[in-house]
């Protein structure tokens, strides 16, 4: 087995073929790097990632004399890489035959506090005010790798700020550290190549061309790859010093792709998204309309409560008093004439309240029909990178998906299992004889709910929606909705990848999730628990099986001290 | 020494020179016609390899050696870079050669091309050369017109176009694969290596790059051979097995305070208190030489009154201008042989800063070490200059030079090796200079003086 040595620990790399960095990972040992970034092109010039390489061949070790970028350089069977960290070691790790005169990690650790000190020669050091501050990758390599104090006592350079780069995104040009991610980014993956490098030497700043700014689909993800506080997000510039933020883990309900994500709240108000790396699913990367896209959250347009319509139209109701009702009406109508109840379940929903709804409603009659309800299709979709003239290049490493909804395949799978096929709404609905309609939606956006109107005179029509629409315009009972993150579920995504996920913010007060509502429609006692759910549904659909396994993704914390 | 007869300068100064006419009349592209129907491409790189051929860009390293690294049986194509990017400062050599006699490098770089079959040749040239860009576009027209370029050579079935690119004024385009990201139209930052250009170049294809004044040298080695090439110059040190030996004649341009800045040829390992003396008139004014750059401004500084070791009477004034001469005194290496001279009146402060000037200006700016290095250096040597030096400061310009470059493998390419090295050399032979200078607060008569301006 191919073994390669990183500060004297053993790893084996099997067929694998990885650099210095990769393999110091596998080992445990932190390699500091900033050009470097596992979706794009190896530049190796931040010079970070500086590490002492040799060889170990017949018991003895022969060391290269210079110091090598790890990110740059293969391993192979036998190859030593010594670390600036070689002291921290573990201890008890018995030492390579290395040759008397060599100090193992020496060189490394003067190179990359050296190359520390160039970096932070023209930086502003204004993290008092920086966004970044908090998980800023100069800041904590300094504090890790650098040295105390600067021995330059010259002006700094100071390049103007470029609030004009783009929309969404400015440039704090004197904080940049030219690691080229953003530029490579925009040549390599959204293939739009608005930014490049301007200038020379340390006058050198990222920029675009006048007239071109950086308005492309994916350009909020320059944000991510910056490792210092040089580009940020307009949309979340001066809100939150970032260690009052906790992130949980999640999964953007904007489209089919169903990107791994990053929520990070405070306070139960939704701050910013950011991509979570998942091969599986989406890669490294989340586009815009996604990232920005998840202001509807806070809306104050959203419907916060239940109502009811009497008399003078629709009113403020208490779940206390409607609830019970509903819930006659609701077993009234399909004792009367199960086939005349429509159970519409969006593709918004998640598979777990889908299951749960299934449930409850074909236990009020085995005949109550459950259909799908309007899957959002906006355009084609969208393939990145593009060509000069727009056109998506191969290969494809990124697609923003033209449905719209993040559980289409969810929400079929379990109609294919208590309905038998999947029946559109839209097919139904200009049938007659329909008395009853529960729609259970979550469209982040009306006019998508909009897409198939009520069917006309249902006497008993409940909209369950995030927002006020032609539906609860009709709707006798009009019930909030949660948003995806705001309640546990799992998506299923275009390629019918299950993610979990959790809970990133508690929702309004009077705002009811569909799992608790599920339960309390079945009659069942107590609090709705995500686990509880999880496990029924493995034993009726033995695709989710799974899923019985997960525990619920806990809420991660920064690991810092919160004030 | 007086018996020397120049050759790649021979016809510099006939009356059209630059014409193919011209050098038809002295023999010129008999040789290459000659190869190309009686050699085999194998046996031009033998002979090149064999005569000892040092690269005359810089590195000075083998060129047939170099040519002999292309991937064996390569479906093609393969192409040939000429680096006339010649940036170094006070270095012409080049520019002579193709502003006088263009013919003798073409033919070079066909005899190269048929070499290492390259059906292409870029010859990638400095914005500033305009006059040598013209001579040279006239001269390929020449060789296009007279079937000397162009498809089927001479009915030989050997294609060959050479294309002239003008650079856009950076020094960096000199590095070779900075020339190539240039050449592709990209900004010139040099690639990482291996894979080297020879595997890997222009247009990611097996690429030659050479200077112009080894194709010049190329000519005539094939015209005259192995034997005259080798009578000239400096062997291999016997003592030291990766000495490859310093053979055949070099231009060397004299520059800075010399009476006469000419460019000469002579015999490989003239020494540079002969080169001063004998060819350019000695120093100005009748002054002394205080430092000399032996091969443009990255290679460091000679200290003229230093006295060499196991050298009775001598000074690293009289150390050989071969490949390997410059090194013993601590310089990076022969580099471009451009020879520039400081008189004892001038102040190394100022010298220095407009070495830290010029590399600041033109480092890529890729590597963070030399990006932010060479900006540093300028920094302090700007403070210094205006008589606000501190003692610690030089010791900080030593520690930024020493860690910069890929010798000690902090960046990319040499760029930063050669703007550390004339920084640590000059402080490290001229520090009690610097010293006094810093004690006195002395200040440059040349500092830009700093007038603080009301705002309103």
């Amino acid at each position: 087995m191919p073994t390669v040595f990183v500060n004297d620990k053993p790893v084996e790399i099997g067929t694998k073929k990885l650099n210095c960095v990769q393999v110091a990972e596998l080992a445990g040992v932190l390699v500091p790097h900033y050009c470097y970034h596992e979706a794009l092109s190896v530049v190796a010039s931040c010079r970070m990632c500086l590490v002492e390489v040799g060889d170990l061949k017949d018991g003895k070790v022969t060391m290269q004399p210079k110091v090598l970028p790890g990110c740059q350089t293969p391993v192979k069977d036998g190859t030593v890489i010594v670390t600036g960290d070689y002291t921290k070691r573990p201890v008890g790790l018995a030492a390579l035959p290395y040759d008397p005169a060599y100090k193992p990690g020496e060189r490394a650790q003067k190179s990359q506090a050296d190359t520390l000190e160039g970096l932070l020669l023209n930086h502003p050091l204004d993290c008092p005010v920086c966004d970044k501050a908090g998980e800023c990758k100069l800041q904590d390599y300094s504090y890790q790798f650098g040295r105390s104090e600067s021995r330059m006592v010259d002006e700094k350079n100071r390049p103007p700020n470029k609030p004009e780069l783009s929309s969404k995104i400015t440039l704090f040009t004197d904080r940049c550290i030219m690691c080229t991610r953003c530029v490579r980014f925009t040549r390599e993956i959204s293939g739009t190549s608005e930014l490049q490098v301007v200038g020379r030497g340390h006058h050198e700043e990222i920029d675009v061309f006048p007239g071109y700014p950086l308005e492309n689909k994916l350009s909020g993800n320059v944000i991510d790859l910056c490792p210092v506080g040089a580009l940020g997000s307009k949309d979340f510039l001066y809100t939150q010093r970032v260690w009052y933020l906790k992130t949980t883990d999640n999964v953007c309900p904007g489209c089919s792709t169903g990107c791994s994500i990053h929520s990070d709240t405070n306070k139960d108000i939704l701050y910013r998204l950011r991509p979570r790396v998942n091969l599986e699913a989406q890669g490294h990367f989340m586009c815009d309309e996604g990232r920005w896209g998840y202001h509807y959250v806070g809306s104050p347009d959203r419907v916060g409560r239940p109502h009811v319509r009497g008399d003078a139209g629709l009113v403020r109701g208490e779940w206390s008093d409607l609830l019970p009702k509903l819930k006659q009406e609701l077993t009234d109508a399909a004792k009367k004439n199960g086939k005349s109840v429509v159970v519409v379940l969006s593709p918004f929903l998640t598979v777990e309240e889908s299951y749960l709804y299934a449930k409850a409603f074909l236990a009020l009659s085995k005949e109550v029909r459950l259909v799908l309800g309007p899957v959002p299709v906006v355009g084609e979709d969208d393939k990145y990178p593009k060509d000069v003239k727009g056109n998506a290049v191969e290969p494809t490493k990124f697609v923003i998906r033209a449905e719209k909804a993040p559980n289409r395949m969810g929400v079929e799978a379990v109609l294919r299992k208590f309905a038998g096929t999947v029946v559109k709404f839209e097919s139904i609905a200009k049938e007659t004889g329909i008395a009853a309609v529960f729609f259970a939606g979550g469209y982040p956006n009306p006019a998508w709910a909009d897409a198939a109107l009520p069917p006309e005179n249902v006497p008993l029509l409940i909209v369950q929606d995030l927002f006020p629409s032609k539906w609860t315009a009709a709707a006798k009972y009009v019930l909030p909705a949660t948003t995806g993150f705001e309640k546990d579920g799992t998506y299923l995504n275009h390629a019918g990848l299950a993610q979990p996920f959790s809970r990133a913010l508690r929702p309004a007060p009077e705002v009811r999730t569909e799992l608790q509502l599920g339960f309390d429609l079945a009659g069942r006692k107590g609090l709705a628990t995500i686990a509880a759910v999880r496990k029924e549904l493995a034993k009726e659909l033995p695709q989710f099986a799974a899923l019985a396994e997960v525990a619920a993704p806990a809420a991660k914390k920064l690991e810092l001290a919160t004030v | 020494m007086s018996s020397f007869e120049p050759t790649l300068l021979a016809r510099v100064g006939k009356p059209d020179s630059a014409k193919l006419e011209g050098y038809r009349a002295d023999g010129g592209y008999a040789t290459f016609e000659k190869a190309l129907k009686e050699k085999q491409p194998l046996e031009v790189v033998t002979q090149v390899k064999d005569s000892g051929l040092r690269g005359r860009g810089g590195a000075g390293f083998p060129t047939g050696l170099k040519w002999t690294f292309l991937p064996k049986d390569h479906p093609g194509p393969i192409y040939m870079c000429i680096n006339a990017d010649e940036s170094e400062p006070c270095t012409y050599n080049n520019r002579i050669l193709m502003e006088k006699d263009p013919h003798q490098v073409l033919e070079g770089i066909m005899l190269g091309c048929y070499a290492i079959k390259s059906r292409c040749a870029y010859f990638y040239i400095r914005y500033e050369y305009g006059d040598a860009y013209r001579t040279l576009q006239a001269a390929i027209d020449e060789c296009y017109a007279s079937g000397l370029l162009g498809k089927n050579i001479h009915g030989t079935g050997f294609d060959l176009d050479i294309f002239l690119h003008r650079g856009a004024g950076a020094y960096i385009c000199g590095e070779e694969t900075g020339l190539i990201e240039s050449l592709e139209g990209k900004r010139a930052w040099p690639r990482i290596k291996p894979p080297f250009p020879a595997i890997e170049g222009a247009f990611r294809k097996p690429t030659i790059v050479n200077n112009v004044e080894t194709m010049a040298c190329v000519t005539q080695i094939m015209r005259r051979g192995i034997d005259w090439f080798k009578s000239m110059g400096v062997p291999p040190d016997t003592k030291n097995p990766r000495d490859a030996g310093s053979f055949g004649p070099k231009l060397y341009t004299l520059a800075g305070h010399v009476e006469k800045p000419v460019c000469v040829e002579v015999p490989m390992g003239i020494t540079i208190r002969d080169l001063v003396e004998k060819h350019g008139g000695g120093v100005w004014k009748g002054r002394q030489a205080k430092a000399v750059n032996p091969g443009g401004l990255s290679m460091g500084f000679v200290d003229c009154n230093a006295p060499l070791k196991n050298a009775e009477g001598k000074t690293e004034y009289d150390i050989p201008l071969d490949f390997a001469g410059p090194g013993t005194v601590g310089c990076l290496g022969l580099g471009t042989a451009a020879v520039t001279v400081i008189d004892d009146q001038t102040s190394m402060v100022d010298v220095l800063h407009n070495v830290t000037q010029f590399f600041s200006h033109e480092s890529c700016g890729q590597c963070t070490p030399c990006r932010e290095g060479t900006g540093w250096m300028l920094k302090i040597m700007d403070r210094m200059r205006r008589g606000l030096g501190r003692r610690e400061d030089l010791d900080v310009l030593v520690d930024v030079a020493d860690r910069i470059g890929i010798m000690p493998g902090t960046t990319i390419c040499g760029l930063a090796d050669g703007a550390g090295w004339p920084v640590k050399t000059a402080i490290r032979k001229f520090r009690a200079e610097f010293e006094g200078a810093i004690r006195d607060g002395s200040k440059s008569k040349y500092a830009k003086k700093l007038d603080l301006v009301g705002a309103h």
